[in-house]
């Protein structure tokens, strides 16, 4: 049994005189330790396809089997369960707490999760925080961190509940390419020293590069699904192109 | 998320805006502290009412002449009551435990070449003190034996001392009341002013027999009213009603007919001014409460743009798996810290006015003893006020934050 299966996932937005279908029809699976890039072209519907895998939105039509559990017919505290438990989010603009140290911000979400003694959280937010090399930086800011500093810290916040997947939302976009290079590096690391699964939505060429498969996405439907990068990058040029 | 994280987690939101927490803070102090000063001031009142009708002596109830129909005519000061009626009621009425019959003259005393005119000039039975519940100062009271000779012989209050006698001793000297010499043969502990501020100790008492015979000159024993004093509080019911049928039984009254005396008994007194000083109390309270509502409306205002403004945090709360309920914890926790603190400080503030109040009252009003009440109750109904206010006024804006879709909170700029 694969971890994720998608099946004729549709998601649509009702604007009340249009409705707009941003996922048309999604079926795929996702294997536990795989590494895979989520690319396609503003408009695609690849952010709703993420978010769907996040269990942040319901989609309007098909079937979501995340390890075996139907997600599509659960409510809203059972999908803040899922999110809490089985998922890490790291997202573009970091999405950190302000004026709440970077060990606060890890130990948020064990605040949500099963019950744990502070000193335990604590505990395990230190280890994450060093595991992600932020070891000095426990009681900084997030305004005293640079933004590979606070991204790692929005990594190490989504590995603390130890998730079986790892979702990224652009987590590059916002920073240079230097630093971009350096937290892919930790994706990458994460996905093969802790059998992470590793989700990234990206329109970086360079990231989608380093994931093991890549999958297009174009009006709201997966036009290719690969493990040949130069296949993948074909299809996007063919696409820009039009 | 337990208790404790949110309670820290809604302090900390509080700390990061404190100019505007202290602001609505202000608002529920404003409120309480109105309601808790004007309760307590009122409870003052009521306590002052019923200290009063304390010190006209325990259980005191009256029996006054009422209405006789005589030849067709109706009259209202028929003498009805005689001193036969008082030594009945004290002879059968079990739950009566002293009676005093009351006459009232008036008159100038005279003392060596002093003048002085009392405010009340009584007749009264031997047992009046233990009636009144009122000690005597110095001296002796009136006997049976006085009683039956009519003596010459009174008791003043301590008002007369200054009036009359200034340094000498009262005791045994003889005053002059309508050209009767009468000796003073006791003097009344000091009672003070009643609450209408009139001076009690600006009084006489003698023998009523002393009065009617040698002051008044009335021939037969007619009384002016009978003062009792029930062996209880809760006895006082008993002790009416006791009375009652021995009156009616005593004056040949007919059930249809209406009965010539009247009983009072102080507990419907007491409870009439409960009720004037408690519907004043009340009304002044809802005009308080509408400064708490005020309040109320001020954290719920505060409650909604803070919502607005942490959207965010409230989307990426959602993302990391808190869940709808966790954030309306949150958010409904800070509006209780609000009010609390503000129901906290708003009793501080309005005990402290209602001291000064007292303080104020009783400075220049000279005479007064408004007493100081700070009712446990009434502070742990303010406190109690002050959350609901909380989590009526908070449990909107969080219910809104905890409603909040995810995705359109984390995009939220």
């Amino acid at each position: 049994m694969a971890l994720i299966e998608l099946n004729d996932i549709g998601r649509t937005y009702d604007l009340g005189e249009v409705q707009v279908h941003a996922l048309r029809s999604v079926t795929m699976q996702i294997e536990d330790g795989e590494s895979i890039a989520l690319v396609g072209p503003s408009g695609s519907g690849k952010s709703t396809l993420m978010n769907t895998l996040g269990c942040l939105d319901r989609p309007t039509r098909g079937s979501y089997r995340l390890a075996g559990e139907e997600i599509v017919t659960m409510t809203r505290d059972q999908r803040a369960r899922i999110r809490n438990r089985q998922l890490g989010f790291v997202f573009q603009n970091f999405n950190l707490l302000n004026r709440t140290s970077a060990l606060e911000n890890v130990e948020l979400p064990l605040m949500y999760g099963t019950k744990v003694s502070p000193r335990q959280r604590r505990d395990r937010a230190r280890e994450v925080l060093d595991l992600v090399g932020l070891g000095d930086r426990y009681h900084h800011h997030p305004s005293q961190l640079s933004g590979g500093q606070q991204q790692r810290v929005a990594i190490a916040r989504a590995l603390v509940n130890r998730p079986s997947i790892l979702m990224g939302d652009e987590p590059t976009g916002n920073l240079d390419t230097k630093t971009s290079r350096e937290v892919i590096e930790l994706f990458n690391r994460l996905n093969e020293t802790e059998q992470i699964t590793v989700i990234l939505v990206t329109h970086d060429l360079n990231v989608a590069r380093t994931a093991r498969r890549t999958v297009a996405v174009r009006d709201g439907e997966i036009v290719v699904d690969t493990t040949d990068f130069a296949q993948a990058k074909a299809a996007l040029e063919s696409d820009e192109s039009l | 998320m337990s208790f404790f994280d949110t309670l820290r987690t809604a302090l900390r939101a509080l700390r990061k805006n404190k100019m505007r927490a202290i602001l609505t803070i202000i608002g529920v102090v404003i409120g309480i502290a109105a309601v808790t000063t004007i309760v307590s001031i009122g409870q003052g009142a009521n306590r002052l009412v019923q200290g009063e009708l304390q010190g006209l002596g325990t259980n005191v109830i009256f029996v006054t002449p009422g209405q006789k129909r005589e030849r067709g005519v109706l009259r209202n000061d028929a003498p009805t009551l005689t001193e036969a009626d008082a030594d009945a009621i004290a002879l059968e009425c079990s739950a009566v435990r002293a009676v005093s019959p009351m006459i009232w003259t008036g008159g100038q005393v005279i003392f060596g070449n002093e003048n002085w005119s009392p405010k009340e000039m009584v007749g009264v039975g031997p047992d009046f003190l233990q009636v009144r519940a009122w000690p005597l100062a110095a001296g002796s009271f009136f006997s049976e034996a006085d009683m039956e000779s009519s003596a010459k012989v009174c008791v003043i209050g301590q008002t007369l001392i200054g009036k009359l006698f200034r340094t000498t001793n009262p005791i045994g000297q003889t005053i002059r009341i309508n050209n009767v010499p009468i000796r003073v043969i006791g003097i009344l502990a000091k009672k003070g002013a009643n609450m209408v501020g009139d001076d009690q100790d600006n009084l006489i008492l003698m023998p009523q027999t002393t009065v009617r015979k040698r002051l008044v000159g009335d021939p037969l024993d007619n009384i002016h009213a009978i003062m009792v004093s029930a062996r209880s509080m809760d006895q006082m019911h008993r002790a009416s009603d006791q009375m009652r049928n021995l009156l009616l039984e005593r004056h040949e009254i007919a059930p249809q007919e209406e009965p010539d005396f009247e009983v009072t008994d102080m507990e419907e007194v007491s409870s009439m001014l409960g009720i004037v000083t408690g519907t004043l109390t009340m009304m002044l309270s809802v005009i308080a409460g509408i400064s708490l509502v005020v309040g109320g409306v001020g954290i719920m205002n505060i409650m909604l743009v803070s919502v607005t403004e942490r959207t965010r945090e409230i989307g990426i709360r959602m993302a990391l798996g808190a869940r709808g309920r966790d954030i309306l914890w949150q958010f409904l926790i800070e509006s209780i810290i609000l009010s609390s603190i503000g129901g906290l400080i708003g009793l501080a503030l309005g005990t402290a006015l209602s001291m000064g109040a007292t303080v104020v009252i009783n400075t220049y009003k000279p005479g007064t003893e408004w007493p100081m009440v700070v009712s446990i109750p009434a502070a742990l109904v303010a406190m109690g006020f002050a959350a609901i206010v909380g989590v009526f006024f908070g449990f909107y804006p969080a219910r809104r934050a905890s409603r909040l879709d995810p995705i359109d909170a984390l995009r939220y700029e």
